[in-house]
């Protein structure tokens, strides 16, 4: 209850403070700006970093060199 | 559905026609949290950029406006983690009767610092569920959270609120 009240305090504090957003219309069509990003950050879906692709033969051969270590992995997995 | 099966499979003419079905409203949504005209066009460009990155991740049967929302509240949550409060004071602020304007004008930007001082996470939800009055449901879904959690963080962002203001004294009513 106090909590609620403690509330609509603040709400009320901020409401004259700050105000919701009047106006929320867009006002201009963003196709063409998405375009440009587009062409300009090309995205690359699948595509896997070479980070991964290290951490992935890095994990393989220290399985491959100590398999005893396979149980523990799944287990932690 | 044949239009989200074609987006996802990166038909760029079915993604155009999804992006101008959805522009105006994921703008509107960006536009409450972060509140400039400007960056809220760039977040809803950068929304449905990522969008396009992420399509093959998207099930056709999904629910596109839900999945936007989300994306476009992480674009904006990631803009307001790195961005040093730029809002500005609307003019036509209601202010007690007789109060000096000078006085007005200082305790609004107490205010305002003290709301922006507040950690985003927290910071996007107080905006929205206070500020904005957009139901805890609708927050918790844009968010990635159960309308509960949004109640929590709210409430804790009104707690570090209080906190800040008490010097303008605005005091707990109860502990």
């Amino acid at each position: 209850m106090m909590d609620e009240e403690n509330e609509r305090e603040i709400k009320e504090l901020l409401k004259q403070a700050i105000g919701p957003v009047k106006d929320s219309e867009l006002r201009r069509d963003l196709w063409p700006q998405l375009l440009r990003k587009l062409d300009d950050q090309p995205v690359s879906v699948g595509k896997v970093p070479w980070f991964d692709w290290a951490l992935a033969a890095i994990l393989s051969a220290v399985l491959l060199l100590f398999p005893g270590m396979i149980p523990a992995l799944l287990y932690h997995l | 559905m044949e239009l989200l099966a074609q987006f996802a499979a990166g038909d760029l003419e079915a993604f155009e026609v999804l992006f101008r079905q959805h522009q105006k409203e994921v703008y509107a949504w960006v536009v409450r949290i972060v509140r400039d005209s400007g960056i809220a066009e760039d977040l809803t460009v950068e929304t449905f950029w990522r969008i396009y990155k992420s399509r093959a991740r998207f099930r056709p049967d999904g629910n596109f406006r839900a999945w936007a929302r989300r994306i476009a509240t992480n674009a904006a949550l990631d803009h307001l983690r790195g961005a040093r409060h730029e809002t500005e004071l609307p003019d036509d602020l209601a202010g007690a009767p007789g109060e000096d304007p000078a006085v007005r004008s200082e305790r609004r930007k107490q205010i305002k610092d003290a709301f922006h001082q507040l950690p985003p996470k927290y910071r996007l939800v107080a905006t929205l569920a206070l500020i904005e009055e957009e139901p805890y449901e609708s927050i918790g879904e844009a968010v990635g959270i159960s309308a509960g959690l949004v109640k929590i963080r709210v409430f804790r962002a009104v707690r570090m609120l209080r906190k800040k203001l008490s010097p303008l004294g605005v005091e707990a009513i109860a502990e």
